[in-house]
């Protein structure tokens, strides 16, 4: 995974709620049996009439937002099913980061396994921030992990939460597996334990 | 004395192999579901790093969401499909995880096979690469999907990287008036809470409506936790759990079942438990239920009518409904029983259970589709189907001009040829009715099966308690 620890870049206004993960990636890009190529199906029918031909003015679309690295969207982005070719999609397409009132937990959680960062801000400063993405091209926003901050085109700045340990992973391109399998002892012991308390469950 | 505790909390804590000092727990999984979207990005992540499977034999997989549902002896005509459903068969061959094959009887949804072959047990730890594995929490067990990475870590080490979820309860009291189902008591609680209502938290059905249910109903209930926003839903184990389980082929053999009995007694909610958040609901308000809208949430009564954005007061509320209508052309104020429908899905694993064609079978004897209406029945495992047979309701069904087909997901999420033309209404049993969801530009309408059998018989949407005999 690759590392996250400070962005810039211009941030794509998005301004809908419930944006599910069937309007991220619809379902015909998700016979592939690969993690990258999936650019071309982000956002698909909002880009793409039903003959196939571009539809324009989508904001990715733009000139100005064509190298966005950043998504300013409405609440509860990314509900719905639990594919990971939405971040997938989002990564292939250059976006390293969504900032949202809210987000749908397995979306959330699948954006960290794959080097997006999703930062959840109150409503008030999502407007904010949606006003500065308006800006086209001028709406060069960074976000700094280390210092959990957000500096807006005017040199204003936002601060986010975010989990410890996660930032930690994100800052570090960590592999989760890799830092599962150092506790291999101690799984060991769990099913140890597991095979006498509940026998049942291994045939 | 000890703390009381929930449900969740029992199985949470009875699952966890470390804790690390800032709350992130390794809890291990006991059953990992495996189907064909998923996963081949993660074997080919544990193929690329050199990794085994860590417990092959904890996980079950089977290829659904791209399966014809007609005649299969001429194998998979789309390509995509095809390289997809044989990439996860060599995968299971390569590292040896069980695997149905698409010509097995056991072949369905993933979310029905695991309760059919007895793999999903109370008190266990159960994901799937999919959101719908809420539908085992049904047997009190703690399911939730996964995205692809998780299915690849859990592959390598029977476990995952999780902070616990809050604790929600949902009371259902009262009895469920006649002609009132498990879809319609979800729905009704989707429509209360909105889809972010449970965001963060595993929802525990209860109260007599709840516990009332068989178990396919309760699955049903579970199944569309995931609409709510919740991860899990979780129903307690009872005698109707563990009358369901037994002499299943992977449920515990007797000399242990009695043990495994005596332990799924203790996993029922402490009295005195504590919940982040407790919801009433009078089972008697509820009214068999129907989406207008291209959210889960947008629900009425079907003796309701299309709400009208004009009296949504938040701007961007107010828009999201003025774009449902306009994508589901319809008008502010119609009656709901007066849209007309072209086609009807019955199946899912919300949806596609032995109890479900029951409920269909009842509305629809004797009875026909209505003109110029498609209607397609798709069990969800070859198990149901061939109880259907056996029961005789596929020549209900048949004779009242349904096409009665070979099981998978289909028209749920429309990845097999199975879809809706632009344009086109279907009432639906299955969990979501998004833009384009079962086809492109298609309008889904979600209901119960009952209700959805009312409507093939009216060619609209009906009151299926006028139907009822
Ligand atoms: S039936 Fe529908 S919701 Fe269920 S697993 Fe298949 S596609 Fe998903």
């Amino acid at each position: 995974m690759e590392k996250f620890d400070r962005l810039t870049g211009v941030a794509a206004p998005l301004p809908l709620v419930n944006v599910d993960t069937d309007k991220i990636i619809p379902k015909q890009f998700l016979k592939t049996i690969k993690r990258t190529g999936l650019a071309e199906g982000l956002f698909y029918e909002m880009r793409f009439d039903e003959a196939g031909k571009p539809k324009p003015g989508f904001v990715l679309d733009q000139p100005a937002y064509k190298n966005a690295k950043i998504l300013v969207t409405g609440e509860n982005f990314g509900c719905g099913s639990s594919r990971e070719h939405a971040p997938w999609a989002l990564l292939d397409a250059g976006i390293r980061c969504v900032i949202a009132p809210s987000f749908a937990d397995i979306f959330y959680n699948n954006c960290f396994k794959n080097g997006i960062l999703p930062i959840v801000l109150p409503a008030e400063q999502v407007d904010l921030l949606m006003d500065d993405a308006q800006r086209g091209a001028n709406a060069v926003v960074t976000v700094d992990l280390e210092k959990q901050e957000i500096t807006g085109p005017d040199g204003g700045i936002l601060h986010f939460d975010v989990d410890a340990f996660r930032k930690h992973c994100l800052l570090n391109g960590l592999d989760d597996i890799g830092l599962t399998q150092q506790k291999a002892d101690k799984i060991a012991a769990y099913e140890a334990r597991q095979r006498t308390s509940q026998p049942w469950l291994n045939p | 004395m000890a703390q009381p505790r929930t449900l969740f909390d029992k199985i949470w804590d009875s699952h966890l192999v470390d804790r690390q000092d800032d709350g992130t727990c390794l809890i291990y999984i006991d059953r990992h579901l495996v189907h064909e979207v998923t996963s081949p990005q993660a074997f080919e992540g544990l193929r690329l790093a050199g990794r085994k499977v860590h417990r092959p034999e904890a996980a079950l997989a089977v290829a659904d969401h791209n399966v014809p549902t007609t005649d299969r002896s001429h194998g998979i005509a789309d390509t995509e499909s095809r390289i997809q459903v044989e990439t996860l068969a060599s995968n299971c061959a390569d590292f040896g995880v069980p695997f149905v094959a698409m010509d097995d009887v056991r072949q369905g949804i993933v979310h029905i096979i695991g309760p059919e072959q007895g793999f999903t047990l109370p008190g266990t730890t159960i994901v799937c690469g999919d959101s719908h594995t809420s539908t085992h929490g049904a047997f009190g067990a703690l399911a939730f999907g996964i995205g692809t990475s998780e299915v690849e870590h859990v592959l390598a080490t029977q476990t995952l990287i999780q902070k616990p979820a809050k604790n929600m309860r949902i009371t259902v009291e009262g009895a469920r008036p006649l002609g009132v189902t498990a879809k319609d008591v979800i729905l009704a609680i989707i429509g209360r809470l909105g889809t972010a209502g449970g965001t963060g938290h595993v929802i525990e059905y209860a109260g007599p409506a709840i516990t009332d249910l068989c178990l396919e109903g309760r699955m049903t209930v579970c199944n569309m936790s995931i609409e709510a926003g919740a991860r899990a839903g979780l129903i307690a184990p009872d005698e109707t759990t563990f009358a369901y389980l037994r002499g299943r082929p992977m449920a515990p053999k007797a000399g242990r079942w009695e043990a495994a009995v005596a332990y799924w007694r203790t996993l029922p909610s402490d009295q005195g438990a504590a919940y982040d958040k407790d919801v009433r609901i009078a089972a008697g308000d509820i009214e068999p239920q129907v989406t207008w809208g291209t959210s889960p949430q947008d629900v009425v009564p079907v003796s309701g009518r299309v709400p009208d954005p004009a009296a949504v007061a938040d701007d961007a509320k107010r828009q999201a409904m003025a774009q449902s209508l306009s994508y589901m052309d319809l008008t502010p104020g119609t009656a709901m029983r007066d849209v007309r429908i072209d086609k009807v899905f019955i199946g899912s694993c919300t949806n596609g259970r032995i109890e479900d064609l029951r409920e269909v079978a009842a509305v629809v004897e004797g009875r026909a589709v209505a003109d110029g209406v498609y209607a397609m029945i798709v069990p969800g495992s070859g198990l149901v189907k061939n109880q259907a047979e056996e029961e005789g309701l596929d020549k209900i069904f048949r004779a009242a001009g349904f096409d009665w087909r070979e099981p998978g997901c289909s028209m749920c999420l429309a990845m097999n040829a199975d879809r809706l033309e632009p344009g086109e209404r279907c009432a639906s049993t299955s969990n979501r009715n998004f833009e384009g969801r079962q086809g492109r530009g298609g309008r889904t309408h979600l209901m119960s099966p009952g209700m959805a059998a009312a409507a093939a018989v009216a060619g609209r949407i009906a009151d299926v308690r006028e139907l009822s005999r």
